[in-house]
């Protein structure tokens, strides 16, 4: 378009005002995936500075250094990080147009985004049994929704995964459903980031 | 009248299918209510037969309800602005004649629970349903026309974000008849509004109407945004965009970057009330400042998310009134975003009196004070427009410049309001609802009723009647001072928001007289609708065969169009060398092409959008009546929907080149008559 407008404005004698042949926009999708993902990092943002703010206010219930489990969270941590890297492979393949390959990769992601939906199940019934349930003190409401909010996205992850898998299956690595498979691919590893963020300042310093 | 609300929403009255919902939830023992109700029936049932009659039904479903246009988007969010500004504006009638009755030692006719959902209920639809539609419905009539577009960049999204704003707003209009609604005030705070202390459905109905209201502004948001970015006309680059474009990105921007924030705190508050968690509660370590730093972080861009597209309108009426191009250019875009920015970093001065301390205190009210700079220099690029311009008082330059004399009432008490000691005083006092009725009305709704008398030719073909718009105006600029000026001076004298009565009857002369201002303000409503009648009337008489409605002195690229423009807005995308595209079109005698026409790629309708969106609806009806097999089994639906509709791939298609042509030719027919060329 830059390049374009040079040209055009050198003719000032005549000045253009329409093009004759349509002009290409690029397809906004991925920009608007990108703005929509930061729009959902901000929930996040919120959900973190209210974990900060109620975290010391345990009101009784049982401390973060009681009840965690940190080499439990350790290999879900490791579950979805590793996650994060095989749907870069699936991307790989699907840019080589290998069909087969995308597929399998994605399966594995999905296996390894379950596992770590099983351990956080586990990890949230194991909580409220000892008395860490969300309704215990602010501080364990703020933990349930923040790390539940992050579950929830890597839930809604996965059904996305299973509908992306049959229609790539059904018609194709078409481009449309290219730049589907690569919009889950943001959110997979945006989801990544925020488990870091999750990670080191709920888990780690829960324990210091 | 006195009902024991308590015992209605009892947690023992829950039964698995109905929820909490009984027929003692249907306040059928309230006059106001019971009345409303019946001329609700009767004029809704009058609206459903009359489409019956015409066979109208799949014509309006085909045509508009499904309809990804942006124009007809952008209408049907204007129209529900409207009939919300009826619903909001009854509310402030209620309250203002209860005053003016209980201020003279009257018994008045609401009882405290009834006036505290009236308050509640006034300022959620006044913000939410109203002022947020009227602009989203002009950033989406008006920017795609504006930067060459042929659309948004998801019309899909664009239909779906319309149709959840709608659910919200059918959500706040059910629980006049069925329960009730929050006594909270507009931001419901905790732990006012925690379960302890509001047991019953009112807080949950504001929740869920503004979560599935919320949900459509933060897509439209993103949708208008990356529409700016990426769909601008070839040529236009971001100093070359019209002023109400520029305001629109920036508003956008801060829909993006604060609608989830509300979201969040919304959130939160649902999950202490629906699962006993401790957010804001009193007890277990629950802290309620947190809410209300929380919901003032999303609230203090809201208000310039509301006024900045305003700002935008008045820019392109006073440049096209006084035909002089903008004066200071980039001095507006600039001062746009700075706005933009400081909106962010000054929402503690809305709660100064929680006691933050003095150095926090002073650095929000300093933050606050210097967004009155960038403020006053758009004021004076206004007015140098004005200044040597050749000014035609058509009805937007009247909204105008009422305007410009209104606001800079407004924002001088709202640097009143900024001295932290003053505020200690004025804070939560009529004082603090004067200013910012003044800014809102003086500022939003004059900006709206400008933007809609500007475009609204452009929109349907022909201009709106003068006589009736005279009337609208004088009957809302003479009502909005006598209703609020008296509120200055309450305030000033101690009478507190929210007050359902005062019995100092020495004060009464005053509550009178905001009274009578809202009569005026009732007859420049009516007086609108008038207009849109007696318009209607005379289109033949008040066609705008031109396009180019005001004289010819459009600027922008919108007044190239025909009115109301073609399905595909641009027969070619134009090629943009000026920010007053169109005007610069005119100095080069511009003429338009009459042939080498081409197909022309256009999304298609769909009925995924309302579907999706009134399903979200039925979840949250559900939600609020704790009806849990209904919320999973339309939660379900709402999924499920969402994913057949993404295998439908064939979302666009082609106009043929041979009816734009036929399109096209019929418009230098028009032109022909109207005698131009």
């Amino acid at each position: 378009m830059s390049t374009n407008n040079l040209t055009v404005e050198q003719v000032d004698d005549s000045p253009m005002f329409h093009m004759e042949e349509e002009p290409h926009h690029a397809p906004g999708t991925l920009l608007g995936f990108w703005i929509y993902l930061m729009s959902d990092c901000l929930i996040f943002a919120i959900l973190f500075a209210t974990r900060a703010v109620l975290a010391p206010n345990y009101a009784g219930a049982p401390l973060p250094i009681e009840v965690f489990d940190i080499p439990l969270i350790l290999v879900s941590t490791f579950c979805l990080l590793f996650s994060s890297i095989t749907y870069g492979f699936a991307v790989l393949q699907m840019q080589m147009n290998k069909l087969d390959g995308t597929l399998l990769w994605l399966g594995v992601t999905w296996l390894l985004g379950a596992t770590f939906i099983g351990i956080e199940l586990y990890e949230f019934s194991h909580l409220i049994h000892v008395g860490a349930s969300p309704q215990s003190s602010a501080s364990w409401s703020s933990f349930f929704a923040l790390v539940g909010t992050h579950g929830l996205h890597v839930f809604f992850g996965l059904v996305w995964m299973i509908v992306l898998i049959v229609q790539a299956k059904k018609y194709g690595l078409t481009v449309a459903n290219q730049r589907r498979l690569f919009c889950l691919s943001m959110f997979w590893h945006f989801l990544d980031l925020i488990w870091i963020g999750v990670f080191s300042m709920v888990y780690l310093t829960g324990v210091v | 009248m006195s009902k024991d609300y308590e015992a209605i929403y009892a947690d023992d009255r829950w039964s698995p299918v109905f929820g909490k919902l009984s027929w003692d939830v249907i306040p059928y023992y309230e006059p106001i209510l019971l009345a409303t109700f019946i001329a609700v029936v009767i004029g809704g049932g009058a609206l459903v037969g009359f489409i019956t009659y015409k066979k109208a039904w799949s014509y309006l479903w085909t045509e508009w309800l499904t309809s990804i246009d942006h124009k007809k988007i952008g209408i049907m969010y204007i129209i529900l602005g409207l009939v919300m500004l009826i619903r909001g504006f009854a509310d402030a009638i209620l309250m203002r004649v209860h005053q003016s009755m209980t201020s003279s030692g009257g018994e008045g006719f609401l009882d405290a629970h009834h006036y505290d959902q009236i308050f509640t209920a006034h300022g959620m639809i006044m913000i939410f349903f109203v002022a947020m539609p009227f602009v989203t419905g002009l950033m989406n009539y008006v920017t795609p026309l504006q930067i060459g577009a042929r659309d948004v960049a998801f019309p899909f999204l664009n239909n779906f974000s319309f149709w959840m704003t709608v659910g919200g707003a059918i959500l706040v209009n059910i629980s006049l008849f069925i329960g009730e609604f929050g006594q909270t005030g507009w931001l419901a705070y905790p732990p006012l509004s925690g379960i302890q202390f509001s047991p019953s459905v009112g807080v949950d109905y504001y929740i869920w109407a503004l979560q599935i209201a919320g949900i459509g502004t933060t897509l439209s948001g993103i949708n208008l945004l990356v529409t700016i970015v990426k769909m601008r006309a070839p040529g236009m680059t971001y100093m070359k965009l019209p002023v109400f474009t520029w305001t629109a990105l920036s508003t956008n921007v801060l829909i993006v970057a604060s609608f989830p924030v509300l979201t969040a705190v919304l959130g939160l508050l649902t999950l202490d009330r629906y699962f006993g968690t401790h957010f804001f509660t009193n007890d277990l370590g629950g802290n309620a400042m947190l809410y209300i730093n929380l919901i003032w972080i999303w609230g203090h861009p809201e208000v310039y998310i509301l006024i900045l597209p305003l700002f935008g309108v008045f820019s392109e009426v006073v440049a096209v009134h006084c035909r002089k191009q903008i004066f200071g250019y980039d001095s507006m875009v600039y001062a746009i975003v700075v706005i933009m920015i400081l909106s962010y970093i000054v929402w503690l001065h809305h709660f100064f009196t929680m006691g933050s301390g003095a150095s926090v205190n002073a650095f929000f009210g300093i933050t606050t004070m210097i967004i009155s700079i960038p403020t006053g220099a758009k004021i004076f690029n206004w007015l140098f427009t004005m200044y040597k311009g050749r000014i035609t008082y058509e009805l937007p330059m009247m909204w105008t410049i009422a305007f410009i004399i209104t606001f800079v009432i407004g924002g001088m008490t709202g640097v009143l309001l900024a001295v932290p000691p003053a505020d200690f005083v004025l804070h939560n006092s009529l004082f603090l609802i004067a200013h910012f009725h003044n800014v809102i009305i003086g500022g939003v709704v004059f900006g709206i009723f400008a933007g809609i008398n500007f475009w609204f030719p452009k929109a349907f073909g022909y201009r709106l009647d003068k006589f009736w718009g005279q009337v609208s105006f004088w009957g809302w600029v003479i009502g909005f001072y006598l209703a609020f000026m008296p509120l200055y001076a309450l305030g000033l004298m101690g009478v507190t928001r929210r007050l359902s009565e005062f019995p100092d009857t020495t004060l009464s002369g005053y509550f009178n007289t905001a009274s009578i201002g809202a009569v005026f303000i009732t007859v420049g409503i009516i007086a609108f609708f008038i207009q849109l009648y007696v318009s209607y009337q005379k289109r033949e008489e008040l066609r705008d065969d031109n396009g180019d409605t005001w004289n010819g002195d459009g600027r922008t690229l919108e007044w190239s169009t025909s009115s109301p423009p073609p399905q595909y807005n641009f027969a070619f995308t134009p090629r943009v060398h000026n920010f007053d595209t169109w005007w610069d079109m005119k100095q080069h005698g511009y003429k338009r092409p009459t042939d080498g026409f081409k197909a022309i790629h256009m999304p298609k309708n769909t009925g995924a959008g309302i579907i999706i969106a009134m399903l979200s609806t039925i979840m949250a009806f559900a939600l609020i009546w704790h009806i849990w097999w209904l919320a999973g089994a339309s939660f379900f639906a709402v999924i499920m929907a969402s994913i057949i509709h993404t295998f439908n791939y064939d979302r666009e298609y082609y106009i043929p080149a041979e009816e734009v042509e036929a399109t096209e030719a019929e418009r230098t027919k028009q032109l022909a008559n109207g005698g131009l060329t």
